[in-house]
């Protein structure tokens, strides 16, 4: 991930190329696995194969959320000595936030459908759904942070700080959460039962986990190259700049 | 060790922008300089930049003889900084503020009394909110502030600015003294008439860079 | 550190104290969110009564976010954070300070609404203790995120939309504790009053854990 693009202005080597290959192809094979092969539920019917992409999705949010925490703390803490002051910790962190927000947002809509059709109501005020809304929230104002023009590296550590708080927040707002939902629970919120995951059904959704992954991780190296694209244009305009000071310097003296 | 900034080749950018493209100084205890240059010569930057508020990017740079590479706010306990803004709380009596500020540097409240009388705030004015003071005033104040901390290097943007002629000479006056009881003096001005009367050496800056230097007088 | 912190309180009270802006514009601002709520909830006494922890909660996080954008105006509007950072006084102390001055402002705004929300919702109160102690905890707790929410979006030309951005989803677990413990103060639920009431001290512990390690990092341009 952290290899530099052959060309400065390409966003793809030919190691992603091969990987976006494979995440295409695993997406259709998915489709055909999820909504083809794969049987309906007895209890759910047709609704199920939601699940597919439902619960590799959320996976997907939370793993980029601890990647961004994790890069957050080491740009913080581990970025005095590098040659590159911890940029790399800061673009992986970011890309990393932007994916996870994408692929909270998938969580939340094929969950609320999913309620739709067995709750009968897009919301329920399940747990689940609520900690990702939460979660999903948390990090749009993370990359809020991240949107506002200032210096890099404020931007950065604001941004860095903000993820680590996020991050501590995660299991407290995940077990309020649960608390509230299961310490005052109502005759009314009998959560629909949960489909039984068996056979084809299962191997369905541990491939779906694994072509999502793939998918995923091709987004973040292309958001992480673009950032860095981003940076780099930055950085040839500032050496334009200071180069056009020496000799605005030179022509006057 | 007499050098109180010592410059190599200095590179600091600050919102995107190469604000210090190269700049070689030094500034040795006692001198009292003045920076002149046209706007966006890179006067503020270069103060902030010995303040130790703006990173380096390139080159050496040693204030205090700190090496502003490793660390920028060991320096600052011994500097002071009077920038564009007054850094003053409006809200607050002009007593209120400089008791802070007086504590929050490690001073006595009888050190602030001192201070404002002598940038001649008067008692008069000590129990007036700050938001009431003239432009002029709030200078002063903002001079006091500084005062108390008793820096070992005076950093001043601009500090005639809102002053009338009364409060430039009381100005001169205290920055003179200052020099001579050892500290250090750099200030920014446009204005060359005043400063010649007390600068001991001025410096020109242009795009960043040193353009000219009287040298030490 | 703390006699730092102490210093840096004692300013930003003593701010307070010649502004007025809390007593003066904050509190009686929260005092009609409770009455828009009567509004809202269209004057009935029975909802109202349920939702009261919530809906006081909800006040004391509108008037606080005022408080806290408050807080750090006044340090920016004339370059005081450069003044913070020339002085003595560490960053740990700084955020320790402000977090000080606010939780007493905020403790303050809550001296009003509490018996606002107890007269015009006509709550009884069965657990005086409980009622207390998750008062102090949610209040801590808001205190310290939002002093560290708050010095994110200080002196940005868009600190009053991001401030409640980045705060608001910081301080869900807050409000949701709070509501529910004040529920059983009341004597609406019967149970897990105190637990929700620790959750709040647990909340307020790890954030300033947080804001003591990381408030260098904030302040510090550059």
């Amino acid at each position: 991930m952290t290899q530099v693009p052959d060309s400065r202005h390409m966003t793809a080597t030919t190691a992603t190329r091969v990987l976006g290959t494979v995440a295409l192809v695993a997406v259709v094979l998915m489709g055909l696995l999820g909504l083809v092969v794969s049987p309906a539920d007895v209890v759910q019917g047709q609704a199920v194969r939601m699940l597919y992409l439902h619960v590799p999705s959320i996976w997907i949010a939370y793993g980029a959320f601890v990647l961004t925490s994790f890069s957050s703390a080491l740009f913080l803490f581990r970025s005095r000595h590098r040659h590159d002051g911890g940029r790399h910790h800061d673009r992986l962190a970011g890309s990393a936030a932007e994916v996870g927000v994408v692929f909270a947002g998938v969580t939340l809509v094929t969950g609320m459908l999913w309620g739709r059709v067995t709750w009968g109501t897009y919301w329920q005020w399940d747990a689940r759904l609520t900690t990702t809304v939460l979660l999903f929230v948390t990090y749009l104002g993370y990359l809020a942070l991240r949107r506002l023009p200032a210096d890099p590296v404020i931007r950065g550590r604001r941004a860095a700080v903000m993820a680590l708080i996020s991050f501590v927040n995660v299991p407290i707002v995940h077990f309020s959460v649960d608390w509230w939902r299961t310490l005052h629970q109502k005759a009314s919120l009998s959560v629909g039962r949960r489909p039984e995951i068996t056979g084809e059904m299962y191997w369905t959704l541990l491939y779906s986990t694994l072509a999502v992954t793939i998918v995923a991780s091709w987004l973040i190296v292309h958001r992480y190259r673009v950032i860095r694209l981003e940076e780099l244009r930055d950085e040839e305009a500032l050496e334009a700049l200071i180069a056009s000071r020496l000799r605005e310097d030179e022509a006057q003296a | 060790m007499s050098s109180v900034v010592d410059f190599h080749n200095v590179v600091a950018v600050a919102g995107g922008f190469p604000v210090l493209a190269g700049l070689d100084i030094e500034i040795t205890k006692g001198e009292i300089v003045q920076l002149r240059g046209s706007n966006g010569a890179g006067k503020t930057s270069f103060l902030r930049v010995c303040a130790g508020l703006i990173p380096i990017s390139d080159g050496d740079a040693n204030v205090l003889g700190f090496d502003l590479r490793d660390d920028r706010r060991s320096p600052r306990r011994y500097i002071g900084l009077l920038g564009h803004d007054n850094h003053l709380y409006t809200d607050l009596w002009v007593r209120e503020h400089m008791e802070f500020r007086a504590a929050a540097t490690g001073a006595e409240a009888g050190d602030a009394d001192a201070a404002l009388r002598r940038l001649g705030v008067t008692d008069r004015l000590w129990s007036v909110p700050i938001e009431r003071l003239s432009a002029g005033q709030r200078r002063r104040v903002s001079i006091a502030s500084m005062l108390v901390g008793r820096p070992q290097l005076w950093l001043l943007d601009e500090p005639h600015a809102a002053l009338d002629h009364e409060g430039r000479e009381l100005l001169d006056e205290i920055l003179l003294d200052a020099a001579s009881s050892g500290a250090t003096v750099v200030f920014a001005s446009h204005e060359r008439d005043l400063s010649t009367s007390i600068a001991s050496r001025v410096v020109t800056l242009r795009g960043g860079r040193l353009s000219e230097d009287s040298g030490v007088a | 550190m703390l006699r730092e912190a102490l210093l840096v309180a004692r300013k930003d009270l003593r701010v307070e104290w010649r502004s007025k802006v809390t007593i003066g514009h904050v509190a009686p601002l929260a005092l009609l969110v409770l009455v828009v709520f009567a509004f809202a909830f269209d004057a009935n006494a029975g909802l109202l009564e349920f939702g009261a922890g919530g809906l006081y909660w909800v006040a004391v996080l509108f008037g606080g976010t005022l408080l806290i954008q408050r807080a750090f105006d006044v340090e920016t509007e004339d370059g005081n954070f450069d003044a913070f950072r020339m002085s003595a006084i560490g960053a740990p102390s700084l955020f320790l300070g402000k977090s000080l001055g606010v939780f007493i402002q905020v403790v303050f705004l809550e001296l009003i609404l509490g018996p606002g929300v107890v007269l015009l919702y006509n709550v009884r109160i069965d657990d005086w203790v409980l009622l207390l102690a998750s008062a102090l905890g949610g209040t801590l707790a808001f205190s310290v995120c939002g002093v560290l929410c708050g010095v994110m979006a200080a002196g940005l030309r868009v600190r009053a939309t991001l401030l409640p951005l980045l705060l608001v989803p910081v301080l869900a677990p807050v409000l949701l504790a709070g509501s529910r413990a004040f529920e059983t103060a009341f004597g609406l639920r019967a149970e897990a009053g105190w637990t929700w009431a620790s959750l709040m001290f647990v909340i307020a512990a790890v954030h300033t854990a947080v804001g003591v390690r990381a408030f260098g990092f904030l302040l510090e341009e550059g």
